[in-house]
């Protein structure tokens, strides 16, 4: 590496390598300001957007609606582009986003072997488990190992479709709805969706997960 | 290219790890990758094509040993280079030594909302779909030194063509500087047993997005 930033008596606590990383970032950021291609404050806004605006919730809203609504839930289905576009919860969806549905014959799990492609606009930013070389390796030949990774254990007789988004297409899981929810609003439904049953990770919770 | 960015079967990395209540960003500096990222794309710097490329040309053990946003800085400092937008001496003296390049625009305040949308990558086309729903199709035994979005572990394999995604930007050509090029993409489904053998789960089916010049009739 060409930079400079090993500290003056040669010496490296824990810290070391975080803080020659800061430094290099830093540095970046200094000289792209400098020359006038980025301006600093609108990259307080960029991070500002995805720390509090974006994440998991606008998917658990739209799987709450769908296990709310069959109209919607068919909508969704068809061109969850569309269909999640029409809530405006979000500016823009971007055009390629894909709802697979969870069936009792069939659980649905998302990766990108290849990079870290994830929905942003309905999840936010994925985790470091997902961008992560375990889980982007053996999603594809073992997700029921990945599963039992996540505490997850589906009967043998299920159908596992992993879905490798290897283009600019997005996917979203639509879960199964629980048992023991009929009658619930859509607010009570979206408290039982995680983020990794979006993933096809995890199961949504139950009901008596949330009562107590 | 044959990168170990391209992992989908490889063994040997261990358990997956949830972190419970994971923060959007574990350190400021991820923060600002993420939106020096966003912001030079937004300039016309590169798009995400020329992003993941560079990613993937890093050496193989420095891909696998650095923390996620500390790969993008690698990858941006590279296609920074590669652009002639930052010099070397820049770099290691952590502040501009030159002035700036023209860039198409910059992305300011009152404008950044422009970069939440996401991008279409949709195209017209006055071609047909070569494959239908339901068409049999082998992925090409293709091995370009440059990027693509063909994972190894599907090579060769045949797979049944689930749906048309219409026709999009191609990764292949826009990464390589030759324009968009736009190609139909398909959601082509693999047998579990067809891609790993007879010792796969006899319940997966793994589908890939993939381009039309990937897939040949089986």
């Amino acid at each position: 590496m060409a930079h400079d930033h090993s500290h003056d008596d040669g010496s490296h606590d824990d810290g070391s390598e975080l803080s020659e990383t800061e430094l290099r970032v830093r540095a970046l950021e200094t000289i792209l300001t400098e020359k006038g291609y980025v301006d600093p404050a609108a990259l307080d806004l960029i991070v500002e957007h995805h720390e509090g605006k974006t994440g998991p919730h606008i998917g658990a809203g739209v799987v709450a609606k769908a296990w709310a609504d069959p109209e919607f839930k068919r909508a969704l289905l068809a061109d969850a582009t569309k269909a999640v576009g029409a809530l405006g919860l979000i500016s823009r969806v971007g055009d390629h986003l894909i709802a697979v549905e969870n069936t009792p014959k069939r659980h649905n799990m998302i990766v990108c072997t290849l990079c870290s492609c994830y929905p942003w606009e309905v999840l936010g930013l994925p985790p470091v488990w997902y961008k992560s070389a375990p889980y982007r390796s053996r999603a594809v030949i073992d997700p029921r190992g990945v599963l039992a990774d996540f505490g997850v254990k589906l009967s043998a007789d299920t159908e596992i479709r992993v879905w490798d988004s290897t283009a600019e297409t997005r996917f979203i899981v639509l879960p199964r709805r629980p048992a023991g929810t009929e009658n619930w609003s859509e607010e009570r439904l979206a408290a039982l969706v995680t983020r990794d049953c979006l993933i096809g990770t995890g199961l949504p919770r139950r009901p008596d997960e949330i009562r107590s | 290219m044959n990168g170990v960015h391209d992992m989908g079967g490889m063994h040997g990395f261990g358990k997956v790890e949830p972190e419970p209540n994971e923060p959007t960003f574990h350190a400021r500096w991820e923060g600002r990758v993420l939106a020096m990222a966003r912001a030079m794309a937004f300039s016309g710097a590169w798009n995400i094509d020329m992003s993941r490329a560079a990613q993937e040309e890093l050496p193989p053990a420095v891909y696998l040993a650095v923390p996620y946003y500390l790969r993008w800085t690698l990858g941006m400092e590279r296609n920074l280079l590669k652009q002639g937008l930052v010099e070397r001496d820049e770099l290691a003296a952590g502040r501009a030594l030159h002035p700036g390049k023209p860039v198409k625009r910059v992305l300011t305040k009152d404008v950044v909302e422009r970069v939440f949308a996401r991008g279409a990558f949709g195209r017209p086309t006055n071609t047909a779909a070569r494959f239908n729903p339901g068409d049999r199709v082998r992925a090409k035994k293709l091995n370009p030194s440059t990027h693509t979005r063909l994972p190894r572990y599907t090579r060769g394999r045949v797979g049944r063509v689930e749906a048309v995604r219409g026709c999009h930007v191609f990764p292949d050509s826009v990464a390589a500087g030759g324009g968009e090029n736009p190609q139909w993409l398909y959601t082509v489904v693999f047998d579990g047993r067809e891609l790993w053998g007879e010792q796969a789960e006899p319940s997966l089916k793994v589908s890939i997005e993939a381009f039309e010049p990937y897939l040949e009739p089986a």
